[in-house]
């Protein structure tokens, strides 16, 4: 129980440190940290395989790409022009009342459900994982591989210095 | 693991809070990385309910679903921080009001 | 089978000047004046012929004919159809308006000669022809009106004729505004003849009529509505000032429209509703009392006049105001002798007055004229043979004429008597004032004056032989047995009581006292002209009685202040109104949506968070309405 909270509050602190820090350094390092939390609540929630892959994947490789970029570019000294009042107010209360709708949905679609235990015992290994991967959804599998590819192929496409004769 | 006894609803809180935020920030932000930090904070909040509901269900397709949101979510990052970097080269500044010749 | 082709030439009278006016106005430019004048004065001229035929067919053999033309309109029971009627009065109207007419037309040949726009003139005159004979040969009064409004319109065309003029502008339409304010009257007086007798036609109403009492509400009514009409049209008081602004037209129109033809509608309109009138005996006095005004008013204005053509105009108003008299005094065809003898001698004067201006190359003004009798003999000798006509001297038509008038005025009060003899003794005056200023004496002016041509001539020979001798149509019935004209009309105006003063000394005594009166008055106005023509005073330095009546008595003036300044101010306020409240409300609608655009073009921002936000909040409301909460606010919202 104590975990729970304990992680939850991190992700959410850390959460809004990413939204509240201007140099976008502080704001990388605290999406790491709100990462980490999360990977937590998985290992509660018995998907302990899943929390490895997680921190491996999002905070190991996403995370570090962004910050390679932003050192690369040497983007956090430049300085962002900054809204006015009114619409920081108004952005607030807006994610404020989205934030209720969506209580509210979830509380139209109360069908008892919401209040099952969690965390159950079920076989959640890697074996099981990779069983049901690789047969049942072993397509969609494939698939991300192609989409790997055109992402590779797009990046460097995108990434690559103009001016000389395109291959 | 653990044995806890948390209902799902309070998981399902979490991530909504954390989506919220992602918003927010959305909203507020004008820095290019920070936008797509914040989107990656969405991400990992919807993750979350689909981790909590695996547990309910005792089913493994919402983690395989879920790791196809992480493979997806990687690529989106990668392409798009591929497009900053352009944009970055040509116009000097990440602020996104700079961006703005659609409008009247 | 001879008469069934006779009936359907008759259609001619009225039809062939029409299409004299179509040919002329589309075709008119591209022949010779010349040849434009005499087509249409031969068009005339053939419905003057078959006029003839009409009248020896018909009126000799005391007949009368309907012409039916087709079904106008019928609402209801009442049907109004067009047709023509062939009784004593309206074919002896046609005869005068054709002869006089013909004449006129010929006459124009001459005078218009130099005029470039020649064809479109005699294109309007055949027109005003053709809506005279619709106004005197229709059997029911709507298309008398017809006839009525079409004649007022070829008068404003005639009148601002020289429409490079901006004053002949103006005058045209003074008098076809002032001639609409009498249109309205009588187009009101048909209505309520309508109302209450669900007809138009003559032969209706006129045999319905009488099943009314004398004097009972709505005849009266009905009548005074019509004597307004008559009032704008046969200028009389108050609705004259437009008759001699009119002259600002060219002369032969002065003739035909204003002396001979279309002032005389109105005489023509009480006479034909004489049952009506004869019922209503306040309406009767009316007559009577705007009459003898017009009369003596006119003459009195006309003593103060310097153009010859305005002499002429307000003698015009007198004499109609004679004739309206002796129509409110129930002497119907005494009327009508006037009538016709006033449309040749007054044809006459103003032919004659033409050819004057013409032979001084424009000059209107008579104290600078003088001396033409021995220049221009023609011209003056049929010129007096008018002037004798109008001031009533015997043997010439205008004193039988004026004295049958002055007769029945005796047999209705000695004031009245005492009243039209003293207008025509001032008759006589300004006439042998206007006659010595312009003909005998010194010369004053410097033109060169020449003989008219011959095609202007001849009109007025004849014009003048019949002012001479027209008398014979009507002459007293205690001296001949004549009164052939009345009993030829009484047919239509039903027959004239001669009223018992009218006893053979009577009509002595008015023999002799004109004869002596005019030698006198002959010789007063030849001494006050002399005097006169000595020192011709500019305006400011004459006397206050001279300039009163040179002004007119200041009406124009007064009817300017009165109702032309307030009417302006009127309608000054309502194009300011027009322009800045109706306009305004459009251009705001307008403006509504500018202001709605500015608003709107912020939405464009090009600011990716400015988009998400507004997506955020539809996203929030749609997604509320499918929750339990959002229905329940929705409905509490509903509910307030």
């Amino acid at each position: 129980m104590i975990f729970f909270f304990l992680f939850s509050a991190i992700a959410v602190l850390s959460a809004l440190a990413v939204i509240l820090f201007r140099n976008p350094v502080y704001s990388v390092l605290s999406l790491v940290l709100c990462l980490f939390a999360i990977s937590g609540h998985y290992v509660l929630l018995n998907a302990s395989f899943l929390a490895i892959v997680n921190i491996i994947v999002y905070a190991g490789a996403v995370m570090v790409l962004f910050l390679f970029v932003l050192m690369l570019m040497n983007l956090n000294h430049l300085s962002e022009s900054l809204r006015s009042t009114k619409f920081k107010l108004a952005a607030a209360s807006v994610s404020l009342v989205f934030f209720l709708v969506l209580l509210a949905i979830v509380e139209t679609l109360r069908h008892g459900h919401l209040n099952t235990v969690a965390s159950g015992s079920y076989d959640s290994s890697m074996i099981a994982i990779s069983r049901t991967l690789f047969s049942t959804y072993a397509v969609p599998f494939e698939l991300t591989a192609v989409l790997f590819l055109s992402t590779i192929v797009g990046a460097v496409l995108i990434g690559k210095k103009q001016g000389k004769d395109s291959e | 693991m653990i044995s806890q006894s948390i209902p799902v609803i309070w998981y399902v809180i979490v991530a909504f809070i954390l989506f919220s935020v992602g918003i927010a920030g959305l909203l507020l932000r004008r820095n290019a990385i920070v936008l797509l930090l914040c989107i990656e904070l969405m991400l990992n909040a919807a993750n979350l309910v689909l981790v909590a509901f695996s547990g309910v269900y005792k089913d493994l397709s919402p983690q395989i679903f879920v790791f196809f949101v992480l493979i997806v979510a990687a690529a989106e990052a990668a392409v798009g921080l591929a497009i900053l970097a352009l944009i970055f080269k040509n116009r000097d500044s990440a602020d996104v009001s700079q961006f703005s010749r659609l409008k009247w | 089978m001879v008469n069934i082709i006779l009936s359907n030439l008759y259609y001619g009278i009225i039809f062939l000047p029409l299409l004299g006016w179509a040919l002329l106005a589309l075709f008119g430019h591209k022949i010779s004046k010349t040849f434009a004048g005499v087509f249409a004065s031969g068009l005339v001229g053939v419905s003057f012929c078959l006029s003839v035929l009409a009248f020896f067919n018909l009126t000799q053999k005391s007949l009368t004919l309907i012409l039916p033309l087709f079904e106008w309109m019928k609402i209801g029971k009442v049907s109004i159809n067009l047709s023509f009627l062939f009784d004593p009065l309206s074919i002896w109207m046609c005869l005068i308006i054709t002869g006089v007419g013909c004449l006129i037309h010929i006459y124009s040949i001459g005078y218009m000669h130099d005029d470039p726009d020649a064809a479109r003139f005699f294109s309007y005159l055949n027109l005003f022809s053709f809506f005279m004979l619709v106004l005197v040969i229709s059997d029911n009064f709507l298309g008398l009106f017809i006839g009525w409004e079409g004649v007022g319109l070829c008068s404003y065309l005639l009148i601002g004729f020289w429409n490079r003029t901006h004053a002949y502008n103006e005058a045209a339409k003074k008098a076809f505004i002032m001639n609409r304010i009498g249109d309205l009257g009588l187009i009101l007086g048909i209505f309520f003849l309508l109302a209450v007798f669900h007809s138009t036609t003559y032969s209706t109403v006129f045999s319905a009529a009488p099943a009314l009492a004398i004097g009972s509400p709505i005849i009266t009514i009905i009548t005074l509505l019509f004597f307004v009409g008559v009032t704008g049209k046969s200028a009389q008081i108050p609705l004259y000032t437009w008759l001699p602004d009119a002259m600002a037209g060219p002369m032969p129109v002065s003739a035909l429209i204003h002396a001979a033809t279309m002032v005389i509608a109105g005489i023509y309109l009480i006479a034909r509703a004489h049952v009506l009138f004869e019922m209503s005996p306040l309406t009767m006095s009316v007559v009577v009392v705007v009459g003898a005004a017009t009369a003596l008013w006119g003459a009195l204005i006309a003593v103060g006049q310097q153009d010859i053509k305005k002499v002429l105009a307000y003698s015009t108003m007198s004499q109609l105001g004679y004739m309206v008299v002796a129509l409110g005094l129930g002497a119907f065809s005494t009327s009508l002798f006037h009538m016709t003898t006033h449309a040749f001698f007054k044809a006459l004067l103003f032919l004659a007055a033409g050819a004057v201006i013409h032979s001084l190359s424009g000059e209107q003004n008579i104290f600078r004229m003088g001396g033409l009798w021995k220049k221009i003999p023609a011209t003056t000798f049929v010129f007096f043979l008018g002037v004798l006509a109008i001031a009533g001297c015997p043997p010439f038509s205008g004193f039988f004429s004026k004295d049958a008038i002055l007769v029945a005025a005796a047999g209705y009060s000695s004031w009245l008597f005492v009243l039209m003899t003293g207008v025509s003794l001032l008759t006589a005056f300004y006439m042998f004032r206007l006659f010595y200023l312009v003909f005998l004496g010194n010369s004053r002016g410097d033109a060169h004056p020449h003989e008219s041509p011959k095609v202007m001539l001849i009109p007025l020979f004849i014009l003048s032989v019949l002012s001479a001798f027209a008398g014979l149509l009507n002459l007293p019935e205690h001296w001949v047995k004549g009164q052939w004209f009345s009993k030829m009309m009484s047919a239509s105006v039903g027959i004239e009581k001669i009223p018992p003063e009218a006893t053979s000394h009577l009509e002595l005594f008015l023999f002799l006292g004109t004869v002596v009166f005019l030698g006198l008055l002959w010789f007063g106005a030849k001494q006050y002209s002399v005097m006169q023509a000595k020192n011709p005073d500019p305006e400011h330095q004459m006397s206050w009685l001279n300039r009163l009546l040179y002004r007119k008595f200041y009406i124009d003036e007064l009817y300017d202040f009165l109702f032309v300044r307030s009417y302006l101010a009127f309608s000054r306020l309502l194009e300011i109104s027009d322009r800045r409240i109706v306009d305004g409300i459009v251009q705001k609608a307008g403006g509504l949506v500018n202001v709605t655009g500015r608003g709107l073009k912020y939405l464009q921002s090009g600011d990716v968070g400015n988009y998400l936000l507004m997506l955020l909040v539809s996203v929030c409301f749609i997604w509320l309405m499918f929750t339990d909460i959002g229905r329940a606010i929705f409905i509490w919202v509903k509910g307030l």
